[in-house]
């Protein structure tokens, strides 16, 4: 049984298809269908998973994410991710996320004020969430990341619930953004909800630097594929 | 009545501001050298069609804090200026 993965596309998502062609191209033993999700649909029945892709939402007009929480999609996405479906946000998904309330936190101005592109490590911080459940605790990954605002930033309450309940998912081994106690990812309490800054769907193909991303995705269909069973 | 509203969005106090910081380190190479704690916000206006003032205030706030701040990081303040002029779609004037 293949799980089956909407991928939604706001106005100005770009890595939509680089997360489609990952997901099919993962091989055995994670066989998975995805396809795009238009922002305007209000419900997102039927999926398995649900990937919130990079790019610039609503040309991240006012702030990255703040015009894409109020796509109609997006309240779909919220009642999918109370029910306990799998959704995962990356780089801008994951600041759609955060302006929706779904995740802690916001992402800020990268310290420095550079836009970063280039491939970091990252280290595996937790494995109860739905993008690292197959990947080993303290792994160390090497994922492309490619942003504006990726500077996690919350309160000194909040991180403490976030490590308190081992929420941290990824922490960068180099912090190269700012991020408030090197967070590159963080998940919901239930570890359904994940949004991480990196790019795995860019590091799963023999082409590119890295393959490290595929863990993360090989993770993230496995729990789609439960989240299924479970639902059936 | 039409009320024009100014919207100042800043960084709550503690939320560390990278503009603000390096538009702080520039500073003292342009011959600067009394200014410091350098915060970078953002100011909207708007026209708010409300009976009075009061209320114009209230639809304004409203707006502020469900879109124009991020609660989690920044906080706003709204001022009514007056009563605005005539004016077309993103402040074009006739």
């Amino acid at each position: 049984m293949s799980a089956r993965i909407g991928v939604v596309v706001f106005p100005g998502s770009n890595c939509e298809h680089d997360v489609v062609k990952a997901l099919r191209c993962l091989g055995s033993g994670a066989e998975a269908e995805a396809e795009l999700v238009w922002h305007g649909e209000r419900t997102v029945a039927g999926y398995d998973a649900v990937v919130l892709p990079g790019g610039f939402a609503h040309g991240d007009y006012l702030r990255p994410g703040a015009l894409a929480r109020f796509s109609p999609v997006m309240e779909a996405v919220s009642k999918y991710a109370a029910d306990g479906g799998p959704v995962v946000g990356i780089c801008n998904g994951f600041q759609v996320l955060t302006e929706a309330g779904l995740l802690p936190g916001a992402l800020q101005k990268n310290v420095g004020l550079r836009f970063l592109c280039k491939t970091v490590a990252v280290r595996v911080c937790t494995t109860r969430s739905v993008l690292t459940g197959e990947t080993v605790l303290g792994e160390e990954l090497a994922l492309p990341i490619n942003h504006f605002e990726g500077n996690f930033t919350c309160d000194a309450a909040t991180l403490e619930v976030l490590r308190a309940e081992d929420r941290v998912v990824l922490r960068y081994t180099d912090n190269p953004n700012g991020s408030v106690d090197d967070i590159a990812g963080v998940c919901n309490e239930e570890g359904n909800v994940v949004g991480l800054m990196p790019h795995p769907e860019r590091a799963c193909d023999a082409m590119t630097a890295s393959t490290d991303g595929t863990g993360l995705l090989r993770s993230l269909v496995a729990a789609a594929t439960r989240h299924t069973r479970l639902a059936v | 009545m039409k009320y024009e509203v100014l919207v100042e969005v800043r960084l709550r106090p503690g939320i560390a501001d990278p503009q603000g910081a390096t538009i702080e380190r520039a500073l003292p190479a342009l011959g600067f050298s009394a200014v410091d704690a350098v915060r970078v916000g953002k100011a909207i206006r708007l026209s708010v069609d409300a009976p009075d003032e009061a209320a114009a205030h209230e639809r304004a706030t409203l707006v502020a804090e469900r879109l124009l701040a991020n609660p989690v990081i920044e906080e706003s303040v709204v001022t009514v200026i007056g009563v605005a002029e005539p004016a077309g779609r993103n402040g074009a004037r006739p």
